[in-house]
């Protein structure tokens, strides 16, 4: 695979790597991601997910035009680590602007302004305040872009051309090769079953 | 429920997740409509204007603006208070609303966002040009260790207006950023130029909508929400406080940060009705942007007009019951001084006129709404001339008692800074979806999906 293809986003040059339906069973084909079912309405996909987790999948990926909030859930990931990012973020902020404007007027060239004491804190109290919401905010917007393995322009499942109106009304399951119970024959087939339009691989 | 309690929808019926995707995105991946040229250009060389503006008073000083002792705050102080409350209705919209579940919020957000971003910027344009030496100010404003080894003044409001501001332009860039990716996401999948998938696709990062991704992205953009509610009021009540820690008559009065938060947040909401209603002829988009936004918007408005008119009736009050002299003489200068007609016209346009909105008739009129939005941004920005000018034309000393009048230059900039708004928002309109594609689908999927007479 070319540098480029690894920085751009795969579906630019559609064709390449594409991956069309697969008839019957056989072994793991070397470059196989996962299988990926396409579905019409939200909750056919719930439906599917559960069924997926009661055949004892674990490593999927879900993929919807808008947020769904039990799909989290039963899918079986935990709750989002985003807070505890923006916790900490806000306590450094604070700490540092508070810090800052301390050491700078109180320690490193103190002057007295107004006859005022040199650790001004109640004048202190506005910047404090925007460095907490101002590095709590970026450690927001980090952190989920981290959690979230962004920015990623290239990944497997651009290969599918379908893949398009996952932006737009339609609904995706991915079971990953990588899961232990995934068998390229079965996992196929078990996809067949649940109620979507259109199943086929996706290879890495 | 009775027709006369029934609320219009949302948005019009008939709408489905993938309809919206369409509609929205076909605005952006259309081609280009021959007034956008008109309107951008119009507005491009206003910001060619502001350039020269700039240069000539980067070689010239700032002497060719009309501010002189005692009045050393003119033009670019009123513009930047009016620019900077303008953005305040875009976090309003985006974070007060999203915390209230006001789900109406969803057809305006995006655009209302976009405008903070640029009301900022034209903000910032100015407090960083009225300080003379620009390029000697970053010592006194900016805590970076220099070769005199002196630090800011932390104790002054100007200082925590420089980091209230600056916090406030990072943290409206970072959140309307963020509710963007979804949606360069689908102009990705949606676009047909090469270059636009290209441009749309590295912006996107490689978001897929995954269930992880949206639980991630939902948590954050409650956080940020809920860290950009008490920024928003921070941010105006620190610009009040620019006025009000200094003694002089006029400036010196705690009513100033809660009237200057409302007055921001009143002015923002005129300037979302002002742009909101061209854009949604224009683009056709009276399905998305419907009555009932127009008319929440004109309530809200009401609302903080209301909360405004208070605070000129304590100002007033507070002169008469201070029992101060200065404090007298400033209200009957600025009443019944050289710049009283100014004041007159304030009262008019910020008081008086947003009253018809009580009439249910008005309400309903989209040419009286977007008439009176106009109104009351020239007002907004009336009142900001008054509190400056008038409070410090005739200071404590009649000795150095002057009038303050604007220059062409003080002119120039104040419609270049219009040009770099309008700049930008035409750009933003052409290239970016106005709506949120991925929160109006949300809304869409609620719809129930009767047969449309409203689009085919």
């Amino acid at each position: 695979m070319s540098v480029l293809s690894r920085f751009f986003p795969r579906h630019v040059a559609p064709g390449i790597g594409k991956a069309g339906p697969r008839e019957g069973g056989g072994e793991l084909p070397p470059h196989l991601y996962g299988v990926i079912a396409e579905f019409t309405a939200a909750p056919a996909l719930v439906q599917a997910v559960h069924r997926a987790r009661e055949q004892g999948y674990v490593v999927m990926e879900a993929y919807t035009p808008y947020p769904i909030e039990e799909l989290n859930d039963a899918i079986g990931h935990g709750p989002s680590r985003v807070p505890l990012l923006v916790l900490i973020g806000g306590i450094l902020g604070g700490l540092g602007g508070f810090g800052l404007q301390y050491w700078t007027s109180a320690v490193d060239f103190p002057l007295n302004i107004g006859g005022r004491p040199p650790n001004s804190w109640v004048a202190f109290i506005p910047i404090t305040f925007e460095c907490t919401i101002l590095v709590a905010g970026i450690a927001a917007v980090l952190g989920m872009l981290v959690l979230n393995g962004l920015p990623m322009p290239f990944h497997p499942v651009f290969g599918v051309d379908r893949f398009q109106l996952a932006s737009r009304d339609r609904y995706f399951l991915m079971i990953l090769a990588r899961d232990p119970k995934f068998r390229a024959g079965d996992t196929f087939r078990f996809m067949e079953t649940l109620g979507g339009v259109h199943v086929q691989d996706v290879e890495d | 429920m009775s027709a006369g309690i029934e609320r219009p929808p949302v948005i019009a019926p008939g709408y489905t997740p993938a309809t919206v995707t369409d509609k929205i995105s076909a605005v952006v991946l259309n081609k280009t409509p021959r007034w956008w040229y008109l309107a951008f250009g119009v507005s491009f060389a206003a910001l060619m204007l502001l350039l020269l503006t700039m240069a000539k008073l980067l070689v010239l000083g700032v002497g060719i603006w009309g501010v002189n002792i005692p009045i050393a705050w003119g033009f670019a102080i009123v513009n930047f208070v009016w620019w900077i409350g303008i953005g305040h209705a875009g976090t309003l919209i985006s974070a007060i609303l999203l915390l209230l579940r006001q789900t109406w919020r969803t057809s305006i957000n995006r655009f209302a966002e976009a405008m903070t971003l640029f009301a900022v910027a034209s903000a910032g344009t100015f407090v960083l040009f009225h300080t003379g030496r620009q390029w000697l100010a970053a010592y006194w404003l900016f805590p970076y260790p220099n070769t005199m080894g002196l630090w800011p003044q932390f104790r002054s409001p100007l200082m925590w207006d420089v980091f209230a501001v600056s916090t406030y332009a990072t943290i409206s860039a970072l959140f309307w950023f963020v509710g963007l990716i979804p949606d360069l996401a689908t102009l990705r999948d949606r676009s047909r130029s090469l270059v636009g998938r290209h441009v749309y696709g590295m912006l996107a990062m490689g978001w897929r909508g995954s269930a992880r991704h949206w639980h991630n992205y939902e948590v954050a953009s409650l956080l940020l929400a809920g860290l950009a509610t008490p920024l928003v009021v921070s941010v105006h009540t620190v610009v009040s406080f620019d006025f009000a820690v200094g003694i002089l008559p006029g400036w010196h009065a705690t009513i100033f940060p809660p009237y200057f938060v409302a007055g921001a947040i009143y002015s923002g909401f005129a300037m979302v009705m002002s742009l909101s209603i061209p854009l949604r002829k224009l683009f056709g988009l009276e399905d998305f942007i419907t009555m009932r936004h127009l008319q929440n918007m004109a309530k809200i408005m009401l609302a903080t007009g209301l909360i405004v008119a208070y605070g000129y009736a304590i100002e007033l009050f507070m002169a008469w019951y201070s029992g101060n002299p200065f404090e007298q003489y400033m209200m009957h200068n600025r009443i019944l001084g050289p710049y009283g007609p100014i004041w007159f016209c304030l009262i008019l346009c910020n008081i008086l006129t947003p009253q018809l909105l009580w009439i249910r008739k008005v309400r309903n009129s989209v040419g009286m709404l977007f008439a009176i939005s106009i109104v009351v941004n020239i007002g907004m920005w009336l009142e900001r001339f008054v509190i400056v000018v008038t409070s410090l034309h005739r200071d404590f000393l009649p000795s150095s008692w002057d009038m303050y009048t604007p220059t062409r230059w003080d002119w120039a900039f104040f419609v270049g800074s219009l040009g770099l708004f309008f700049s930008l928002m035409f750009l933003f309109i052409r290239f970016l979806p106005v709506i949120s594609i991925f929160e109006m689908r949300t809304i869409a999927k609620g719809v129930p999906e009767e047969k449309p007479e409203v689009h085919a």
